[in-house]
């Protein structure tokens, strides 16, 4: 790894960073080449994001030096690292959902007219021509930014981002609600900023995406420095164990598990059911035992019909059948009586109650269903709780943790056992390992499978990630435009078969 | 040595804290504070007494905005309420001279508190299913209740000559506690009830804190709104009763004046912050016998009623600066500071 002093357009040395009591970096090196892209690899805790903070101005660090085009600098805050060059776009896009596309773009800098009054029609235009021109964009730039899915929002935070004359472009797990084609897309963008002489650092779980785009990378483990590498010449296998710090063998990450056999009977049966702009015309139905992937590109619909499923919105035709009884679903509580369980996509809009304990959070679904006044006395909640921690290895310093300060990982495992204290007959887990560590992510992915092999629970796993899907479910429900196109069964459960089947070039055996 | 620390970090701690200085102030400059005797007709008497017995209706209040407040709500109708249930009360009784009530005491009660659970119905409505923000919602009642309890008393005090009716806000004969100080025990009891044995307070602090995802763990929401504002509304209704009774009236335009205000300042002063959440019920009482506290100490060391809002305000503003979070971490870099030169020198 012989690189120049010169093309190096940002070194950090012996960087450490104390929080009160906890030491978050050790003696970090941190070095980027001039249009290159460099991913910043380890499992969640490992500094990634702490680094980028120290970096960008969020934090101060305790020692070390940052030399940036040559000058070492000090940044106090993020403002002042953006108008040195450093832009970051983060993982929750972090701009005002209620302004407009070219507002968020300009705002702070907008383009001013004689009497000092915003050039309206300037930023408009200037707005749709820097997405067009850099990005390939092609929107409505004057509609709230609200308007438009997460993904296009996380364009426009990459709009804003480049529009500040950047150096380095820090992209915090921007492909986590990107589908694939999205990510695609991201990854050409990124490729022409590089092209530009832009060097970027992207932060991701997804291994592919890393091969895919990246250059070089630099690995952290416990806030210390494992080392930077070519990315040509580190196998996956070797990256790995060198993030988890132990050596593990191919087959443990690419096994496919020992799949879930479906029963002859149905759980739950749709017949020709309609929620108005969210599903058409779905007639599904999901055995006992089984694992059942919804796939399909992000905004196809999956998580529409998963809700629909669990009566967060209602149907306005069709029929629901759980157990072949037809049910009326009305709230999540209907579903709940009928032993649904749902982990929603939005963990921490949708799943944690985030000032809450973890033994709270684990109660709560069954509190509910039991209603007010079966209140469950406090040493069963102990009991409980420490039940579901120890059986889904959540790590917790104690029940009483608030959840807010878990990782990720272990946040989505609070919110799978509240759903499994209430002993349901289906699990919905939508995009259950999103943002998540791949340990964690592998152990997630085996729990669903387990659950349907030994307790005969059917899941239904919903993942933009295709080898997830393929690895952990035994049938397929394709979805595009809110319908479900075809189903692939068995041995046809492939990465390749689900693209084609999604691009309609693939309809299945059946 | 750990139940201290657990206690010094506990959210009690600076509630109590102020509760106690103001005591230890009045302990050192008030004589005889702290003694209690008993009259000639056999009621208790004395300063910790009055305190606690001209707190009780801003306690019952204030347990009843804790849970709103909890929820992320608030509910400034409650002065206005507080006034509809005893214009209720007064006019069930009414106003003849010779002492016979128009209706049985037990109906004018029950009426009252009634009063006050349609008017949490009413907020329960606007804000749980029309989605109204609570501070508009309650501000309607706010506005309108007076007018409401004037319109029940036909514009005129209805002055109660039933003698029972005054128990209510003295005592009952034969018993030493004033019975408004029982009425608010039997309140705190019944909040500590729903608290502790019922899944009530986990729904309210989980609807306070995330309404979506409690809405996708199966919570009724819109439900546990509606019965916080319900409840905060029978509170009214409660205290309506005990200031109605005070002075034997009904007068629209002062019972429970600005009270709601008093009862939001309860509850913070309790340590529940007011986007939601986390509540604590033994706060919220503190807080109320605080803020009473610090009227009957003015009084007692002879702060004229005009200047009292004054000073009243100096030391609320205080006691919540040293609350906020902001001087909790001013403080904690001090002593930080401080334990380094230590360990420097």
């Amino acid at each position: 790894m012989a690189s120049n002093e010169s093309d190096l357009i940002l070194e950090m040395k012996n960087i450490d960073m104390f929080f009160p009591g906890v030491k978050a970096l050790k003696d970090v090196t941190f070095n980027l080449k001039k249009g290159e892209i460099h991913s910043l690899m380890g499992e969640n805790g490992a500094g990634k994001s702490t680094l980028v903070k120290v970096l960008t101005g969020v934090y101060q660090k305790t020692n070390g030096s940052i030399r940036f085009d040559g000058e070492i600098i000090e940044p106090k805050s993020p403002k002042e690292s953006q108008e040195m060059g450093i832009s970051t776009v983060y993982q929750e896009v972090n701009l005002c959902s209620n302004l407009t596309v070219a507002e968020n773009i300009f705002i702070g800098r907008e383009p001013r007219g004689k009497f000092n009054q915003i050039d309206w029609q300037t930023m408009n235009k200037n707005a749709k021509q820097l997405l067009h021109d850099e990005l390939g964009i092609d929107i409505d730039v004057t509609k709230v930014l609200d308007f438009y899915p997460v993904a296009m929002q996380q364009m426009i935070a990459i709009a804003r981002a480049i529009d500040t004359k950047c150096k380095i472009l820090i992209l915090d797990e921007p492909t986590s609600s990107l589908s694939d084609r999205e990510t695609e897309r991201l990854f050409q963008i990124m490729r022409n900023l590089k092209n530009m002489g832009i060097s970027i650092i992207f932060i991701s779980h997804f291994l592919e995406q890393i091969y895919t785009i990246c250059d070089r990378v630099t690995i952290l483990r416990d806030g210390t420095y494992v080392g930077a590498y070519d990315l040509k010449e580190l196998p996956r296998i070797q990256l790995i164990s060198k993030m988890m710090g132990k050596e593990i063998k191919e087959d443990e990450i690419e096994a496919v598990v020992d799949k879930s056999v479906p029963e002859k009977e149905n759980f739950i049966e749709t017949d020709n059911v309609t929620v108005p702009g969210k599903v058409k015309d779905l007639t599904m139905n999901i055995k006992k035992g089984e694992v059942v992937g919804f796939g399909g590109l992000l905004g196809s619909g999956r998580t529409e019909i998963a809700e629909m499923l669990f009566g967060i919105t209602e149907k306005t035709q069709g029929t629901i059948k759980v157990d072949g009884v037809e049910v009326s679903v009305k709230s999540p509580m209907d579903q709940m009586k009928n032993r649904l369980a749902f982990c929603p996509e939005d963990r921490k809009l949708a799943g944690i109650i985030g000032d809450l304990s973890v033994r709270e959070n684990i109660i709560l679904a069954m509190q509910a269903k039991d209603g007010m006044f079966k209140h469950m006395p406090r040493h069963k909640q102990n009991e409980l709780a420490d039940y579901y921690i120890d059986l889904l290895r959540i790590k917790v310093s104690d029940r009483e943790q608030l959840i807010k300060n878990l990782s990720g990982g272990n946040q989505q495992k609070v919110i799978i056992a509240r759903w499994l204290a209430t002993e349901p007959n289906l699990l919905i887990l939508d995009e259950p390992t999103r943002g998540i560590d791949v340990g964690t992510k592998t152990e997630i992915e085996g729990l669903a499978v387990r659950l349907a092999k030994e307790k005969r629970m059917s899941v239904v796993f919903i993942s933009g990630e295709m080898g997830e899907m393929v690895r952990t479910c035994s049938r397929i429900l394709i979805i595009r435009d809110h319908e479900k196109i075809t189903e692939l069964n068995g041995d046809e459960i492939s990465t390749a078969h689900i693209m084609q089947a999604i691009a309609g070039d693939y309809h299945g055996q059946a | 040595m750990d139940k201290l620390k657990q206690f010094t970090q506990s959210s009690l701690m600076l509630p109590l804290c102020a509760l106690a200085v103001l005591l230890l102030f009045n302990a050192i400059f008030v004589d005889d504070f702290f003694t209690i005797s008993m009259m000639e007709n056999g009621n208790l008497y004395g300063r910790p007494i009055d305190i606690l017995y001209r707190a009780s209706s801003l306690i019952i209040l204030a347990l009843g905005m804790t849970f709103v407040i909890a929820t992320g709500g608030i509910d400034i109708s409650v002065g206005a309420v507080v006034a509809i249930s005893a214009a209720t009360c007064c006019l069930m009784l009414g106003g003849d001279i010779s002492g016979v009530p128009e209706h049985p005491f037990i109906v004018a009660i029950i009426a009252a508190l009634c009063a006050g659970i349609i008017s949490g119905i009413w907020n329960g409505t606007l804000v749980a299913k029309f989605k109204i923000q609570a501070m508009v919602a309650t501000l309607i009642l706010m506005t309108s209740g007076r007018g409401i309890a004037q319109l029940l008393t036909d514009g005129q005090i209805i002055t109660v000559y039933y003698t029972p009716f005054s128990y209510i806000g003295g005592n009952i004969p034969g018993v030493m506690v004033p019975t408004a100080m029982i009425i608010a025990f039997l309140m705190v009891c019944l909040v500590v009830f729903l608290d502790r044995k019922t899944s009530l307070g986990l729904m309210i602090q989980s609807v306070g804190i995330n309404p979506t995802a409690s809405r996708y763990a199966g919570v009724k929401v819109t439900a546990v709104l509606f019965a916080v504002y319900i409840f905060s509304g029978f509170c009214a209704g409660t205290a309506g009763l005990i200031e109605g009774s005070l002075i034997r009236a009904a007068d629209a335009n002062n019972a429970g004046l600005n009270m709601e205000m008093d009862a939001i300042l309860a509850v913070t002063l309790g340590g529940t912050l007011m986007v939601g959440g986390r509540y604590y019920i033994g706060g919220t009482i503190i807080g109320a016998i605080t803020i009473q506290t610090l009227t009957t100490t003015m009084y007692a060391v002879g702060v004229s009623s005009d200047r009292l809002p004054a000073i009243k305000a100096i030391v609320i503003l205080l006691i919540i600066t040293i609350q906020s979070e902001r001087f909790k971490e001013l403080y904690r870099n001090w002593r930080l500071k401080k334990s380094k030169e230590a360990a420097n020198a």
